[in-house]
């Protein structure tokens, strides 16, 4: 068996939290390069310049891209051959997410008392085993003007996938402006309620440009994309070409009564990062993906 | 940037008058900050007749702000979503509120009252907050300390780059 210490990688996760809150991901970046190039609605353009200028001034000077600075959601994949040394995991992340916090948003509260716990903690940790040597990470900071806009929807059989596909393009449709468009959405399709609804977080991981290694999901990502892109909604709302960056679906086998379906929004800044730390290497064994 | 108007605040009502859906803007002048809990505890203390500040003339930006690091005045400062302000915007326009700034579309409620008292909304740019960080030149907490990001600031800012979302026609950028 080979030994990992918790405090690797919490530590690592708190230099991506440094790293990310102020750079956004770069294919996301790219995307919205793009957008803007190719924008012709002056409104949209106007804001688009603004979106870019400010992706530009955040990793020059190192300031948080977006004064939400999120709740932290991390998915670790521990592989079989690994055991876990040193504190609890969810205790050594928190730890470092409250360093890093100090300087960034602190949005987390109870949800009864709405006291603020000042910390930015608990983290939002999923864990999964998986086959292997080593540790797989990834950290999204998510803001929540684009994950109050998400949604989950249990269909039944003879809905299937026309009215999933309807109620993707509808609840883009309706969050309009709110999650800051151009927006990246995250679909979970099948498995149970909470099932779809982690898949879809999940999926916010995939880079824009790549193609699903299901053909026929990466069919349904084309065929969506086009659509969303056809709701003029644009930067902001403010209407244009691009309403949508990427859109990406992670499906799993479901049960015969139902077709759970569930829609994660993201707004055009994508704060992401995702590292392997490597159980059999010596010295440096962080490698990011 | 081409074609935007530059306009000082507290607003003039009669030259908030002329502007026009999808008109870009550079904001300059003070403005009132705050977002969810300091809209939901200043309708308490009116509810409960002691009102806690006065907005009459002002112009509320909702926003919660990162930490300041240095040299700023304060951290990222970009627009949080306006409509989980609706409930409390047409009272405070009937009451003497002069403009929001906000990102995203809001209520038709509200799209009447900013009609109906020669209001503006202003939507800033979402996501944007180290330019807008950049803008702040002055800010300071007046009320409501102990809310942390969400108290209530008064902020002076210099060429704040907005776009008129609902001007005072009642005409409303989002196309539904």
């Amino acid at each position: 068996m080979i030994k990992i210490d918790t405090s690797v990688i919490a530590k690592r996760i708190g230099e991506s939290i440094d790293k990310i809150s102020c750079e956004i991901e770069p294919s996301c970046l790219a995307a919205l390069n793009e957008a803007y190039s190719k924008e012709d609605n002056p409104t949209a353009k106007f804001a688009l310049q603004v979106m870019t200028d400010n992706a530009r001034l955040a990793t020059a000077e190192h300031r948080p891209v977006c004064q939400d600075t999120g709740m932290v959601v991390v998915f670790v994949e521990i592989g079989n051959n690994v055991i876990l040394t040193g504190e609890v995991l969810q205790k050594a992340i928190d730890r470092e997410v409250e360093k890093a916090y100090v300087t960034l948003r602190k949005s987390v509260l109870d949800p009864v008392s709405r006291i603020n716990t000042k910390t930015n903690t608990p983290a939002v940790v999923h864990t999964s085993i998986v086959e292997g040597d080593d540790v797989k990470v990834e950290v999204m900071l998510k803001g929540f003007g684009s994950e109050n806009m998400s949604k989950i929807y249990m269909l039944n059989p003879a809905q299937g996938l026309d009215e999933a596909k309807r109620l993707i393009v509808e609840s883009v449709r309706t969050a309009a402006s709110n999650p800051c468009p151009p927006v990246i959405i995250g679909v979970g399709l099948g498995g149970t309620f909470e099932k779809a609804a982690s898949m879809s977080k999940h999926a916010l991981f995939r880079k824009i440009g790549s193609s699903n290694p299901d053909p026929v999901l990466d069919a349904l990502e084309k065929e969506l994309f086009d659509k969303l892109n056809a709701l003029g909604i644009g930067a902001q709302g403010f209407g244009g070409k691009t309403s949508c960056l990427g859109i990406f679906i992670e499906s799993y086998p479901t049960h015969i009564s139902s077709l759970p379906v569930a829609i994660n929004v993201l707004c055009h800044c994508s704060r992401a990062d995702a590292f392997v730390i490597d159980g059999k290497k010596e010295g440096e064994i962080c490698r990011t993906l | 940037m081409q074609d935007v108007v530059r306009l000082a605040l507290p607003f003039d009502k009669k030259e908030l008058k002329t502007l026009k859906v999808g008109d870009r803007v550079l904001l300059t002048g003070e403005m009132l900050v705050f977002r969810d809990a300091g809209h939901k505890r200043l309708y308490q203390s009116i509810q409960e007749g002691k009102q806690a500040f006065e907005y009459a003339g002002e112009t509320i930006y909702f926003m919660g702000p990162c930490p300041a690091r240095d040299g700023e005045v304060l951290g990222s400062a970009g627009p949080t979503t306006s409509c989980r302000m609706d409930k409390y915007t047409p009272y405070m326009l009937d009451h003497g509120l002069c403009a929001q700034i906000g990102k995203g579309k809001r209520s038709d409620d509200c799209i009447q009252a900013f009609k109906r008292n020669g209001g503006v909304y202003f939507a800033a740019i979402g996501g944007a907050g180290a330019v807008y960080s950049k803008c702040i030149e002055a800010a300071e907490v007046i009320c409501f300390e102990d809310l942390g990001t969400e108290a209530v600031r008064r902020i002076k800012v210099k060429d704040f780059p907005a776009v008129v979302a609902i001007d005072t026609q009642g005409n409303t950028i989002y196309n539904e």
